[in-house]
């Protein structure tokens, strides 16, 4: 089973298993360490349909809900 | 021949600060053919050479599509290079070692700094720097550019790394830049490359840096648990940024008096004495033309250096990303994001170093619609006008109304334009909004001195020739003929309101009303002053003779032209200066002005009819 990263719930954490983005967007997320394998935390979510604060390893990032909805993960 | 190296990482490397470390205040910024964005540069000594360091633009690889990626390649196709020091954040290793992977694989010369050790030693990861020079076959330093840590083995890796090297001609560090066209193939080869690297990088940090397993809660996260929190979050921020505003002009505006002063001191002791034989018009010409103009510019220097400590303050210490994601769920539905929302707000203070702060984002589309919308923010000096004309004209119960509409129609205007420009393919930002969230810092005081001073001389190399060449072009238009009385109706001035007349009639906005305008072109504090020498009278007479001669629905329209149109000289000189594009400069002078045309002619043909004018 998968799920997208827009539907984990803050404080939880899953690991990344597809990125489906175009190529500006795939590299982005790469360089910053979102890989598939990596484990990803989402620290808090945005009122009013923000952006998402996710964890992967040391770095924190925050990305727009749009740009989330590329990332698959495990589902627990 | 001198020799050239370039400053080249990640975004949150620290990278600024390395280069503030090696180069002290002695940075200009330099025009590099071809770039679009100011790159900061400084000629310093190294082991007896005069080198010079360029701070290229923060970027994630060599492959990438954003605007500053695209800038450091044409920068390295483009100029021969005799090292590349790559700064790396200490407590990223994991993520970071694929940049000096790609450079040493191209065989470039190339020195790596890892910095923040002094964060990476708080939190108790260690790295072996053998281990990582001998893992990627490059020269490693561990350094501290924030508290110059590792300063003295840094100079010495510069220098041994400057004498080995061979050089690299330019395009030495992009040679698939030809093919790096968006075709599929060649995306999926580069991205499945990058994977490799990816993974020897991943191997060597796991062999030379140790982290602890448990990393111990920051002070960051507990911060940000109150600071980032759903219903906190915006509260504090706008609570934050009324600090920032108030600390800006509270301290700035007394300085600018002072400044006015020193100015006027001179003026009264040196300048007119001095001049007192020569021909009236001359000293005119010199004292009100030139010399006017000059303390114009003198007038900004105070807000622009506080701007730009705080400015420090709130960027170096990571707030701005925290601003930027509590207010983007707005601010994507305007086509901006969280940081042009803070820059608008920063513009009710000054439209100047609001629009140079546009320069902490990345992407050049969303730079421009921002530098297109920060000017409707009503500036402090176009409040003086409205203050003085609400006063003079409405009564003190209604007074504080018309002001409040005034600040409502501001926002609007901003709003409105963002709306209409944002579909257009100059400001449409193709870059993902996905940005690194840096723990807080406390910036060090030489950081942000380093800062307003870096910021100050731009702005006055930059944009002090057009703000003295249009305050001494007005000069001339409201005393020439010679002869005729200053800003009068035979002065050039004079005949431009009479042409004028047919267009700004329908506003309500007689002659006199509109050499004002044209004074209004320099700066908005002249306005007042402008509308003394038309009418030869002061203060309450002032007052009183407006009062007398505008119906209120006249006045109102004319605050309203006041309010939308071309904000200031100095304004346009920034745009123009931070643009980079006389094009867009122009767009960013024609677009308010057909705006304030338009809502003045609505507001008064509309206003006039149904309240009987």
């Amino acid at each position: 089973m998968t799920t997208r990263l827009t539907t984990l719930k803050p404080g939880n954490s899953a690991a990344i298993t597809a990125i489906h983005a175009a190529e500006a967007l795939h590299h982005r997320l790469n360089a910053l360490g979102l890989r598939v394998g990596k484990q990803i935390q989402v620290m808090r979510q945005a009122s009013f349909h923000g952006p998402l604060h996710v964890r992967v390893g040391s770095t924190d990032i925050i990305i727009r809900r749009s740009d989330a909805a590329c990332i698959e993960l495990r589902a627990a | 021949m001198s020799k050239r190296i370039a400053l080249l990482g990640m975004p949150n490397t620290g990278k600024s600060t390395l280069f503030n470390r090696l180069t002290g205040a002695s940075a200009r910024v330099g025009n590099w053919p071809g770039v679009t964005v100011d790159l900061l540069s400084a000629k310093i000594l190294i082991g007896g050479d005069m080198v010079e360091v360029v701070d290229l633009p923060g970027i994630y690889d060599l492959h990438g599509y954003s605007d500053d990626e695209k800038v450091v390649r044409h920068f390295l196709e483009r100029q021969a290079l005799d090292l590349l020091v790559v700064p790396l954040n200490a407590l990223q290793l994991d993520r970071q070692l694929v940049l000096p992977l790609q450079l040493a694989q191209l065989g470039l010369p190339v020195l790596v700094l890892v910095n923040m050790m002094d964060e990476a030693k708080t939190l108790g990861i260690r790295i072996d720097t053998q281990a990582l020079a001998a893992g990627l076959g490059l020269p490693v330093v561990a350094i501290s550019a924030k508290y110059g840590l590792g300063q003295a083995e840094m100079q010495a890796a510069l220098k041994s790394a400057l004498q080995i090297s061979q050089g690299m001609a330019a395009g030495a560090a992009t040679p698939d830049a030809i093919d790096a066209s968006p075709d599929a193939i060649a995306a999926r080869k580069r991205l499945q490359e990058d994977d490799s690297l990816e993974d020897k990088a991943a191997a060597l940090s796991r062999s030379a840096v140790d982290v602890p397993m448990q990393l111990p809660e920051r002070f960051s996260d507990k911060l940000d648990r109150v600071l980032m929190h759903n219903v906190f979050g915006l509260p504090l921020f706008f609570l934050a940024m009324f600090c920032v505003f108030a600390g800006v002009f509270w301290l700035g505006t007394p300085l600018q008096d002072a400044m006015k002063w020193l100015f006027d001191l001179f003026n009264a002791h040196v300048l007119t004495p001095v001049l007192a034989g020569a021909p009236e018009l001359l000293r005119g010409f010199v004292v009100d033309g030139l010399y006017g103009g000059l303390s114009t510019v003198a007038a900004f220097v105070p807000v622009i250096v506080l701007f730009f400590f705080f400015m420090a303050v709130v960027e170096d210490s990571g707030y701005l990303s925290r601003a930027a994601y509590l207010m983007d769920a707005l601010m994507v539905r305007l086509g901006l994001d969280g940081r042009s929302f803070v820059m608008l707000l920063m513009g009710f203070g000054c439209n100047v170093p609001a629009i140079m702060g546009t320069r902490v984002m990345r992407s050049r589309a969303l730079r421009l619609l921002s530098m297109l919308v920060i000017p409707f923010s009503l500036c402090s000096a176009r409040l003086q006008v409205f203050l003085f004309i609400i006063g003079a004209l409405f009564a003190p119960t209604q007074a504080p109304w018309v002001l409040l509409s005034l600040y409502l129609l501001s926002f609007a205007t901003a709003f409105l334009t963002a709306l209409i420009f944002r579909g257009q393919k100059h400001f449409r930002s193709e870059e993902p909004f996905v940005i690194e969230l840096p723990p807080y810092r406390l910036p060090t005081l030489r950081q942000v001195w380093m800062r307003g001073w870096l910021e100050v001389s731009h702005f006055l190399r930059r944009a002090s020739k057009i703000i003295v060449s249009g305050v001494v072009l007005v000069w001339l238009l409201t005393h020439l003929p010679s002869g005729v009385e200053a800003a009068s109706a035979a002065s050039y001035a004079g005949m431009i309101g009479h042409w004028m007349q047919p267009l700004l009639g329908p506003l309500g906005i007689d002659e006199k009303l509109t050499i004002a305008l044209i004074f209004g072109f320099v700066a908005k504090e002249v306005v007042i002053g402008a509308l003394a020498v038309i009418y030869s009278l002061e203060g309450d007479a002032l007052a009183h003779h407006i009062a007398g001669s505008l119906t209120l629905i006249q006045a109102y329209s004319f605050m309203l032209f006041c309010l939308i149109y071309t904000p200031c000289l100095s304004t346009i000189a920034t745009i123009r200066s931070e643009s980079r594009s006389v094009g867009f400069a122009v767009l960013a002078v024609a677009w308010p002005l057909a705006l304030a045309w338009g809502a003045s002619f609505v507001f008064y043909q509309v206003a006039s009819r149904l309240l009987g004018g």
